[in-house]
């Protein structure tokens, strides 16, 4: 197994920046938010790389697993949260576009 | 084999990734999303984090990603139609993502963190069920209760957000059947 640590941070890395930019790119409100669950699943997978390859004193460190088990169950309560906002905001403007509901921008 | 799964997980994971917010139907981006979230679990089992893997499945691509396409379709989305492309930002963007995956590169190549352990074919003592648990219910108790919390805390506030109005709200007869 040849695998080291440094291949899991650079796949880690790729799926944030894939992730960034599709925030900072799309117009669409429901994308965005899945590229920002793009980029919760990089850091999960670059905490379960780091647990993984260090030991704590001879006992496997379980730290980052657990801490993965806590960013999962919050992001799925954010997610829930996040995408009732995104109805109520449909109700009220009958878009998603985030450049039709710039309303606090300067004209 | 271990080498050539990582590499075929690799390619699945980020270039399902890549079409996500490069695709025009959003339901495509989200089918797009649960495959990259899939191979993200599959991933995690070549760590050897078992449970984590089934959670990650689960709960993210299984109801996270559902519960997406549910609102995708409740708010109709038309697909998006092609705005005229502003070079100057476009540009920009595909340089930072290359300075981005260049630096990523360069830290794979270049560092060496030292000896790693090897990954025999097997559970570790770590990848049991047993020991994560009793990581969760002795050093991190507090954080689980808290999290109990927030999740209640959610739903309520879920279910407070999404009301509609008072004067939309439709009304029910005595048997408590909605009136059309």
């Amino acid at each position: 197994m040849t695998i080291g640590l440094n291949a899991f941070l650079t796949v880690s890395g790729l799926l944030f920046a894939v992730g960034f930019f599709g925030v900072l790119l799309r117009r669409n409100t429901l994308v965005i938010y899945m590229c920002l669950e793009l980029m919760l699943n990089a850091a999960n997978l670059a905490l379960v790389a780091f647990s993984r390859y260090n030991l704590a004193d001879e006992r496997p460190m379980m730290d980052g697993n657990v801490f993965v088990f806590f960013i999962i169950t919050v992001a799925a309560a954010e997610v829930a949260v996040g995408l009732a906002i995104i109805v109520q905001l449909f109700r009220k403007r009958q878009t998603v576009m985030v450049d039709e509901v710039a309303v606090l921008k300067e004209p | 084999m271990i080498d050539f799964m990582f590499y075929f997980l690799t390619a699945l994971t980020v270039l399902s990734a890549m079409m996500v917010p490069c695709s025009r139907n959003p339901v495509n981006g989200a089918m797009f999303m649960i495959v990259s979230f899939v191979g993200t679990a599959a991933l995690f089992a070549l760590l050897q984090a078992f449970f984590l893997a089934i959670v990650q499945v689960l709960v993210y691509a299984g109801a996270v990603m559902v519960l997406f396409l549910f609102i995708i379709m409740l708010l109709n989305v038309e697909k998006t139609e092609a705005k005229k492309l502003n070079t100057g930002v476009a540009l920009l963007s595909v340089g930072a993502y290359l300075a981005m995956l260049f630096a990523v590169s360069y830290l794979f190549v270049v560092g060496n963190a030292g000896p790693f352990p090897e990954l025999p074919i097997g559970a570790v003592p770590g990848s049991l069920t047993k020991h994560f648990g009793y990581e969760l219910f002795t050093k991190y108790m507090l954080p689980f209760q808290v999290t109990g919390f927030l999740l209640l805390i959610a739903m309520v506030g879920v279910i407070y957000i999404s009301k509609k109005p008072a004067d939309q709200q439709p009304k029910t007869t005595a048997s408590g059947e909605g009136v059309s």
